[in-house]
């Protein structure tokens, strides 16, 4: 049985505990308020961009010579999986269950005996992934030492997907990250990259009247489309560094929570023993004084 | 028509949005002025200032880094990667971030290092050119 001591060593550690993820989860809700409102602020871009796409890509129908970047390789061989993760545990599920989708996605696309490449941003993904999946390692990259991600990250993460693309080094890319949907529910989404899926965007009502295009349309669509990458995968940013914020959030409140209960317990089990030790003690110096 | 409908995002935010008599883009093929009831257009942008035309006769000069323009009924969309507002650039500040940048190319160890050098060099170069 653990004596007095340990198991006032023991509160006072469990105390600290509690500081530390209070302090935590309080930091994570003032950072969760910042990245929401770049998440929500980024919005507008990418859907003005989706809608832009579609009326493109609506006029372009039927067309040939259709950009590669829309149309696809033509193949569905080689897939890249661009696993965007955090950079710090310690927020709940929200690492594993991110690596989990892509996990299932790798093991399905190799049961069909396709090539699996991973891209991991983020360092987190990359330590998850990195014992069963390394082998499947392209690239990675993290942005550690960084406060915030903003669009220059995400231009970098673009052009090395495009560089790859040109280089034929895969057919079909998708991009994992946690969609933020609450505090308390991140969802872990799939978002296919290359070729551009268009089908979210709604084409505007001209009315029957029909774009003018400045160059070309097929111009346009190239400046476009590797554009759209770079917003696209700005967006999956976003979204995680909310996402992030709101696991860690809810992770850390539960931890404070249960350091609160186990202080309770541990005190109820402090203050008996201190009892049960006086009653003892006072036993032994009655007994003593009636024996004499 | 009353007003042509005017929204200019940036990926990080959405930096105006409103009503204004009309507003003139640099468009890749030559500069454009777009008042309400423009037949529906898109068309990308080069490196240079949008001016926007505001219904009390004041103007905004905007700087926007290349981008693209989608003119349909329902107004103007400019979706622009860099936007900063003529009255924040700096012809002197941007002399010496030009100079800094040249310095950075001179300077790249990496091809990569040098790439990125090269396109800041050349985004401030466009900045200055319009002051």
């Amino acid at each position: 049985m653990a004596s007095l001591k340990d198991l006032r060593n023991r509160i006072a550690s469990v105390k600290a505990t509690r500081k530390i993820t209070k302090a935590m989860q309080m930091v994570a809700a003032a950072k969760l308020r910042r990245a929401q409102e770049a998440a929500v602020a980024a919005r507008p871009y990418s859907v003005r961009m989706a809608s832009v796409l579609a009326n493109l890509s609506a006029a372009m129908e039927g067309q040939a010579g259709a950009p590669k970047l829309l149309a696809g390789t033509g193949k569905d061989d080689v897939h890249l999986l661009v696993v965007a993760t955090a950079e710090r545990g310690l927020c709940g599920g929200f690492n594993s269950s991110i690596s989990k989708l892509a996990r299932e996605h790798a093991d399905r696309l190799l049961a069909q005996g396709k090539t699996v490449k991973i891209f991991t941003v983020g360092k987190k993904g990359n330590d998850s992934l990195k014992r069963l999946y390394g082998k499947y390692f392209v690239e990675a990259v993290d942005f550690r030492g960084q406060k915030a991600v903003n669009f220059e990250n995400a231009q970098d993460v673009a052009s090395t997907l495009l560089r790859m693309y040109e280089d034929g080094q895969f057919d079909v890319a998708t991009l994992f990250f946690a969609e933020f949907k609450s505090v308390i529910s991140q969802k872990p989404t799939a978002l296919r990259l290359i070729p551009a899926d268009v089908s979210g965007g709604k084409p505007a009502d001209l009315g029957g009247a029909v774009y003018e295009a400045e160059p070309e349309e097929g111009e346009i669509l190239a400046e476009l489309l590797p554009r759209n990458i770079a917003v696209q995968v700005f967006r999956g940013l976003l979204e995680n560094a909310a996402s992030e914020q709101g696991a860690r959030m809810s992770a850390m409140d539960n931890a404070t929570r249960n350091a609160g209960d186990m202080i309770n317990k541990l005190s109820i089990k402090y203050n008996r023993q201190r009892q049960a030790q006086i009653t003892k003690e006072l036993i032994e110096i009655i007994s003593g004084a009636e024996a004499l | 028509m009353a007003g042509l409908h005017f929204e200019l995002v940036s990926p990080s935010r959405l930096l105006f949005s409103g009503d204004v008599a009309s507003v003139t883009i640099p468009g890749t093929e030559g500069e454009m002025g777009i008042f309400p009831g423009h037949s529906p257009i898109l068309s990308t942008l080069k490196p240079g200032v949008v001016t926007v035309y505001k219904d009390g006769g004041s103007t905004d000069r905007i700087f926007v880094n290349g981008g693209m323009v989608e003119v349909n009924p329902s107004g103007l969309t400019l979706l622009a990667e860099v936007a900063i507002p003529m009255a924040e650039l700096n012809a002197e500040a941007l002399a010496r971030q030009i100079k800094d940048a040249e310095d950075d190319v001179a300077d790249a160890k990496s091809d990569e290092a040098r790439r990125k050098a090269n396109e800041a060099l050349e985004h401030l170069k466009a900045m200055k050119s319009v002051t």
